[in-house]
């Protein structure tokens, strides 16, 4: 039996992704609570709690976007052109974003200071209602016929993807409030707890909602949810989702730091694991499978030789930036 | 009506253009801009000459914010493939997938690493592991150049495939793909293209300061290197380039004809110095030419045959042969101008006047964006002239394009443009105000002990790195001992 390439890539670029979504989530989460939080010294502490970090976690957009190109090159020439506005606005929003980030430290009125903020918090708020909007359209389904997309340029805009929009920057909001959980002290964390409880409980409702539409619209994910035996397969993710809300629950009661940071990560690592046995093996649902997608074995091969060398040294890296980092942000300090 | 409105892969072409031109002229320097920072951490080294040590730190600020730059400006282009060029890109994934995939890894390998030392850490790991870290960004850039033009070079003399069930390229030889025939030409003209952009702004940036103080040692650094740089490496280019298109002559015939204004095929071509090709007419009106030299450099023989864009099929001209030719004419210019500026500085460093002789620097400052101005101009000639093919010959540019509606096209290239010129203008004007600033003896270098990452998709990091602001201690960085 050979080594099936295509599940290793299809493992790596999912992860990839993952990562990207959980760690540039609680960065755009913290310019998200921003219309929240008015005072300068409290924005200037939730900024230098991200600042060291933020830039490398958008890294891994780059790597699941060129690694889509590479390996699926099917996937990447059928969902792209799907998602052409959404995509691109995203990209946009993220570069307004960066700059904004570093400009709002050089704003020499007070004038200046208030746009590069607003800036920043929308472009957070639109990256995230953008990304959420792409996942809502990829998982709804792609039309393609032959190689190429099908659709016309609005198919991305349904109340579906709207819904899965807002859900993420709730999401995002809420790993953003217990990352300042885990970073701060003090009255800003008090008020970040409070932020936290709203967020992770509406956080919750939209997982739910949003599974019930999925299999109520879709008899491909009823049979892979609610038929036997697939039902005992999927069960532990709703259990264990719900095992974490009550651990969140007490978390935020108890008054912990990083744990309900650790909590908003499960229900992120859950949701996903989720979404993977709904679409799997599909990539771009509802026709085309991973395999379907990939490209020629001998590419696949020759580009995770390098992946193998080089991605684990990222990660190191990454790793040790954030141990540089460790510990709490405080008024008056950080980077800038 | 319809045919007044540019196509949607009108629009798409020239978004492509537009961004691939925007993106370029950071690299063009950044590539260039490296080497010299190796260079001159090397010298600082070994004669312990602390001007040597300033310079570096003057041109380290910049680097950090061109850099960045280049990445930003390089995300756009990755997503390009597919939001506009999806047919493209699913037809050439097997083959140019990976080397992307390479170019991709390399530079966020390098930046996760070593520039991040380069940039915050002489003061931690010491000169000789920092100056090991320099060296590795220098020939990460180059590797980074290597894979990105192994790509272009397969698109422009495609090797080392066959063709799939679904016109899919499928690979055959990795070693034929990579090492394709315009490969080893393309990629020494390009590298030495950047070094001469680099030269040509670092001897600007220099001119302009002896214009100030004729004595200041940093200054007078810069304006020495820039100008050897100048008088060795210009003339060569010169040369590589006459091989790069003896080379484009045997594989992409069309595109040279092209840059040379021929339609006739025949013996004892004249090279056309000016005049105005008209495709509909098949003529080159108004030529002022040479006899008989473009047979001399083409085929090396006075009585060599060349083919002209009438031994093809009309199908298969340049879609844009003025473009191809006057942008051709452009870079060829400005080599020249170069090798001028080379010659007389060394005609002048002969007289012990090479930092007293202001014509000369005001020379320097005119010439600071001739090889920005070069280089996108002879990206031009070779992108244009492989038109009207993406894979030269196998695969055309209008069946290469998204099935993406023409409003979307242009609202995209719309915000593109808006975007660019504000961020892009807005980093640009910044290096600008750092050009601007005289270097010191006892430059300061970044400010040490802050993050020591800029790998993302804004050059947010970096413009920390280039700012003046040097108050920051360790401590405050977040790092506790």
């Amino acid at each position: 039996m050979s080594i099936d390439l295509t599940l290793i890539w299809a493992l790596l670029i999912a992860t990839a992704v993952l990562l990207y979504v959980v760690m540039d989530g609680f960065d755009l989460g913290v310019g998200i609570l921003f219309p929240a939080e008015v005072a300068r010294p409290d924005r200037d502490v939730m900024v230098n709690s991200v600042a060291p970090v933020w830039d490398g976690n958008e890294t891994w957009l780059v790597l699941g976007g060129g690694g889509l190109f590479a390996v699926f090159p099917l996937a990447y020439a059928t969902i792209f052109p799907a998602l052409y506005m959404p995509l691109i606005l995203m990209l946009l929003a993220l570069v307004f974003r960066g700059v904004a980030f570093e400009m709002r430290f050089r704003a020499r009125t007070s004038a200046g200071e208030i746009w590069w903020d607003r800036a920043f918090s929308w472009g957070s708020f639109a990256a995230a209602l953008l990304q959420g909007v792409c996942l809502g359209a990829i998982v709804q389904g792609i039309r393609v016929e032959g190689r190429a997309y099908a659709g016309g340029w609005w198919d991305w805009l349904t109340p579906f993807s709207v819904l899965t929009g807002v859900a993420l920057v709730v999401g995002y909001g809420l790993l953003g409030a217990c990352w300042l959980i885990w970073k701060t002290d003090g009255a800003l964390q008090a008020r970040c707890r409070n932020y936290a409880r709203v967020l992770g409980f509406a956080t919750l409702g939209f997982i739910g909602l949003i599974s019930l539409m999925m299999v109520i619209q879709s008899p491909a994910f009823r049979e892979r949810w609610l038929t036997l035996p697939n039902m005992l397969y999927a069960a532990p993710v709703p259990g264990l989702l719900a095992l974490l809300a009550w651990r969140f629950h007490r978390a935020l009661a108890k008054g912990e730091d990083g744990m309900p940071f650790l909590c908003a990560l499960g229900f992120f690592l859950l949701s996903y694991a989720g979404l993977g046995i709904s679409m799997w093996p599909m990539i771009v649902p509802p026709s085309i499978t991973i395999w379907q997608a990939a490209t020629h074995p001998s590419s696949q091969l020759f580009l995770l030789v390098g992946a193998a060398v080089l991605v684990p040294v990222i990660l190191v890296y990454t790793g040790y930036v954030y141990w540089i980092f460790r510990g709490k942000v405080r008024h008056g300090e950080g980077y800038h | 009506m319809s045919d007044l409105l540019p196509s949607a892969l009108d629009l798409a072409r020239f978004q492509f253009a537009f961004t691939v031109v925007w993106h370029f002229l950071f690299p063009a320097f950044t590539i260039g801009l490296a080497s010299y920072l190796a260079v001159l951490e090397g010298l600082w080294l070994w004669t312990g000459r602390g001007a040597y040590l300033d310079t570096y730190r003057y041109w380290l600020k910049i680097f950090a914010v061109a850099f960045a730059m280049g990445v930003v400006s390089g995300l756009v282009m990755s997503y390009q493939f597919g939001t506009n060029w999806s047919v493209f890109a699913d037809k050439t994934s097997p083959v140019l997938g990976p080397l992307l995939g390479y170019e991709v890894l390399t530079a966020f390998f390098l930046e996760a690493g070593f520039l991040g030392v380069m940039l915050f850490g002489l003061g931690r790991v010491g000169p000789r592991l920092h100056f090991v870290a320099t060296c590795f960004v220098a020939g990460g850039t180059l590797l980074s150049a290597f894979w990105i033009l192994a790509a272009n070079s397969w698109m422009q003399t495609p090797a080392g495939h066959a063709m799939g069930a679904d016109g899919q390229f499928i690979p055959e030889s990795w070693l034929a793909i990579i090492f394709n025939p315009s490969f080893p030409y393309r990629f020494a003209h390009t590298v030495t293209a950047a070094y001469l952009t680099t030269a040509m702004i670092v001897g600007a940036v220099g001119a302009w300061h002896l214009l100030r103080n004729r004595m200041n040692e940093r200054a007078r650094i810069m304006f020495s290197m820039a100008m050897w740089m100048a008088a060795i490496v210009a003339p060569l280019q010169l040369l590589i380039g006459d091989l790069h298109g003896v080379n484009s002559y045997h594989h992409q015939p069309t595109k040279v004809a092209a840059m040379e204004g021929h339609f006739e095929t025949e013996r004892r071509a004249p090279s056309i110095l000016f005049g105005m090709p008209d495709a509909e007419a098949g003529v080159t009106r108004g030529q002022i030419a040479i006899p008989g030299f473009a047979s001399l450099y083409l085929t090396h023989s006075l009585d060599g045959e060349v083919k002209g864009l009438k031994a093809f099929p009309k199908d298969t001209w340049p879609t844009n042969i003025p473009l191809v030719f006057w942008a051709f004419r452009i870079m060829v210019g400005l080599g020249i101008l170069m090798i001028v500026l080379g010659m007389a500085s060394l005609v002048l460093r002969w007289r012990d006047a090479l930092y007293d002789t202001p014509w000369l620097h005001r020379f320097a400052v005119a010439m600071g964006p001739s090889g920005l101005i070069a280089v996108t101009a002879g990206w031009t000639v070779t992108e244009a002239g492989r038109q009207p093919f993406t894979v030269y010959g196998l695969l055309r540019t209008a069946d290469s394009v998204a099935p993406i509606a023409a409003p979307a096209v242009a609202a995209s290239l719309a915000a593109f443009v808006v975007v660019y010129f504000v961020v892009f203008g807005a980093g640009i004007a910044y290096l600008f105000h750092l050009f601007r600033q005289t270097p010191e003896a006892g430059e300061h270098g970044p400010p040490q002990g802050q993050p020591v990452r800029t790998a993302g998709i804004t050059p947010a990091p970096a413009l920390i790195a280039g700012s003046d602001t040097h108050r920051v201690e360790p401590r405050q960085a977040g790092i506790r001992p």
